[in-house]
């Protein structure tokens, strides 16, 4: 089991209260798994993904317990967490590869954050060529500065980075929403790549685009409105969907072949509710068609078949 | 209705603009009555300089580009606002689309202003409210509020609705749904398709293949600039001619299909010659004569054209 995350909640402080941007969630990643981490824009993913690893403020930790192959993970602890961050957990943040210093060579740029683990650019050069080379990227691109990349050509510097001290688990957050199609499937193809390699043991593919976990993750877990809604290994979450929000998610898909004037594809009405102390209970129970008066009392996350959980009171 | 002939759009770029891009190369297409156009390309085709053109921020270097046998850089005073009665936009990102210190209906009153000031209160509030409702939104919920009040969806349905209370023949919808979420989007997708029908014809700019396939009549896959193929849409998906638009559907994510494996081409550093086929550097099928010589737009079926020396 390499990470098991337990009850986990992470709220914001606002002036006007907190915002429970991740409510309880409990789960865990096998060693190997490429888990998908879908859900909409505001519904926590995010936020579950960079606690993990760096849980800055405005960020506060509640409660809940982490684990990485057996060891605990002080989250709450941004300092004790230096200890972890890059050796045992490591992150690509969305836009990470418009944030590399314009000033620094890129070379220079990986000496550096190796110099602050204490460890020698000139030992592990020979590793990071061939990982270059495994990427498509020539060696030279170590005596550039990132500006004289292309976009494609810095997120896939990014991910070099980021798995360069093979870490346990990888979080990937929207790496592939601002490229284009050709290339969002090469980053993916690296990701599968980095861990078949075993670069990298796990890894949470955050992404908004359902079509892409399809391609490349072995289970999915999806979110709504800072819950854990449903997870299942990839096939049974596209072909049978148990939770109502899952269900209409998939079905608001347009697949290549599906059109409007043969076949009219249907949103779900609605928005999902403020987070700012949202009341108790199924948070998609408004938008959902199914509801009815349980729906009031929070669902667990319960495992209706082996690898397959569903907060629904319908589906329990 | 709208016709593009040959236009180019070369950017001046670089310190005292002494460089040049050429963002849009001797494109030429039309746009008829109740058509939804989708043009596909990736970053940096020039889709945008296209539809930006059409809506006449950026003047085309050279070509020209009719709407209704007029030539509409070639408008003044009166005609110009008349254009824009018939042609309006719609962009990406609906958040900078308004300004976050005014309610969001603030759109509609600068409408009103310019174009319709001799209309009664009670005359303009209820061809508001038809715009709204004809966007599928309830006018009581959403009148009143400050952009952040509402969502990506409504946002973007609001600009639809604006340009619905001109008289407007022709969207030019510029990646308008790529910020929106899955479950919202469909709706608003949906909501062109229902504009069509009651007359409108759009010009939807996309780099989401399943989005342009869901919607569009005919589809044109641009690559640097130039057009690569068009044709009507379903046989350009079912029947891909150009390499450059194979590949694209190779790569396209689907929810019912694993990816092949095959290793996607990056983009080399072998550029053509000034004159070879801009796919040339990319190209699994290109021959020496491809270096040379850019492929014409050839039809090879009933509106179906692809500029390949290989397909055609």
């Amino acid at each position: 089991m390499a990470l098991r995350v337990e009850n986990l909640r992470i709220y914001y402080r606002t002036l006007h209260g907190y915002v429970h941007a991740v409510e309880g969630a409990t789960f865990s990643v096998r060693d190997g798994e490429i888990m998908g981490l879908a859900g909409e824009s505001g519904c926590g993913k995010t936020t579950l993904g960079h606690s993990l690893v760096y849980m800055k403020p405005p960020m506060i930790y509640m409660e809940g317990k982490v684990f990485l192959d057996g060891q605990e993970l002080p989250i709450w602890d941004m300092r004790r967490m230096n200890e972890f961050r890059w050796r045992l957990v490591s992150i690509i943040p969305q836009y990470a590869m418009n944030a590399l210093n314009p000033t620094r060579r890129i070379g220079h740029l990986i000496a550096d954050l190796l110099a602050e683990r204490g460890l020698s650019y000139k030992h592990v050069l020979p590793e990071l060529k061939r990982r270059l080379d495994l990427v498509q990227l020539s060696p030279e691109v170590l005596d550039r500065y990132p500006f004289e990349l292309s976009g494609g050509m810095r997120q896939r510097m990014v991910m070099v980075i980021s798995t360069l001290l093979n870490p346990s688990l990888l979080i990937a957050d929207e790496i592939t929403s601002a490229l284009d199609v050709s290339t969002q499937k090469a980053v993916c193809e690296m990701i599968i790549e980095f861990r078949n390699r075993g670069f990298v043991r796990s890894t949470i593919f955050i992404t908004h685009d359902m079509s892409i976990l399809y391609q490349i993750a072995d289970t999915v877990l999806v979110m709504y409105a800072g819950q854990l809604v449903e997870k299942a290994p990839v096939e049974e979450i596209f072909r049978s969907p148990r939770h109502p929000y899952t269900r209409m998610l998939i079905a608001a898909l347009p697949r290549v072949g599906a059109r409007q004037r043969t076949e009219r594809l249907r949103g779900i009405p609605g928005s999902p509710p403020r987070l700012l102390d949202p009341p108790p209970g199924c948070r998609f129970r408004d938008r959902c068609p199914v509801a009815f008066e349980r729906c009031t009392e929070t669902p667990p996350f319960v495992e209706v078949e082996p690898g397959h959980f569903v907060a629904c009171w319908r589906e329990i | 209705m709208l016709a593009l002939e040959n236009v180019t759009k070369i950017y001046r770029t670089g310190a005292l603009g002494l460089r040049r891009l050429t963002a849009v190369s001797e494109v030429s297409f039309e746009i008829g009555e109740r058509e939804i156009v989708a043009l596909i390309g990736e970053s940096g085709s020039g889709k945008s300089t296209i539809g930006k053109m059409i809506l006449r921020l950026l003047r085309p270097t050279s070509g020209t580009i009719r709407f209704e046998g007029q030539d509409i850089f070639a408008l003044n005073g009166r005609a110009v606002k008349d254009y824009y009665r018939k042609v309006q936009g719609v962009f990406q990102d609906p958040f900078a689309s308004y300004n976050p210190i005014f309610k969001a209906d603030r759109i509609f009153a600068l409408i009103r202003e310019e174009f319709f000031p001799h209309l009664s209160r009670a005359q303009w509030e209820q061809k508001v409210e038809e715009a709204l409702r004809a966007v599928g939104l309830n006018p009581p919920d959403v009148l009143g509020k400050y952009p952040h009040q509402l969502s990506g969806g409504q946002l973007q349905r609001f600009l639809i609705a604006r340009a619905l209370l001109l008289d407007i023949r022709l969207l030019v919808a510029d990646e308008i749904i790529s910020m929106l979420d899955a479950s919202t989007r469909v709706d608003v997708l949906n909501l062109l398709g229902d504009l069509r029908e009651r007359g409108l014809s759009i010009l939807f700019i996309t780099h989401d293949l399943s989005l342009g396939h869901y919607i569009s009549d005919r589809a044109i896959v641009l690559y640097r600039g130039r057009i690569v193929e068009m044709g009507p849409t379903e046989r350009v998906y079912a029947r891909p001619l150009h390499p450059y638009t194979e590949m694209l559907m190779a790569s396209v994510p689907r929810i019912d299909q694993k990816w092949a494996r095959q290793p996607a081409r990056m983009e080399q550093s072998v550029t053509p010659g000034p004159t070879g086929c801009v796919y040339y550097g990319r190209c699994p099928i290109a021959q020496e004569i491809c270096s040379r010589r850019m492929p014409e737009l050839v039809e090879v079926e009933a509106g179906h054209y692809v500029a390949c020396f290989m397909r055609s």
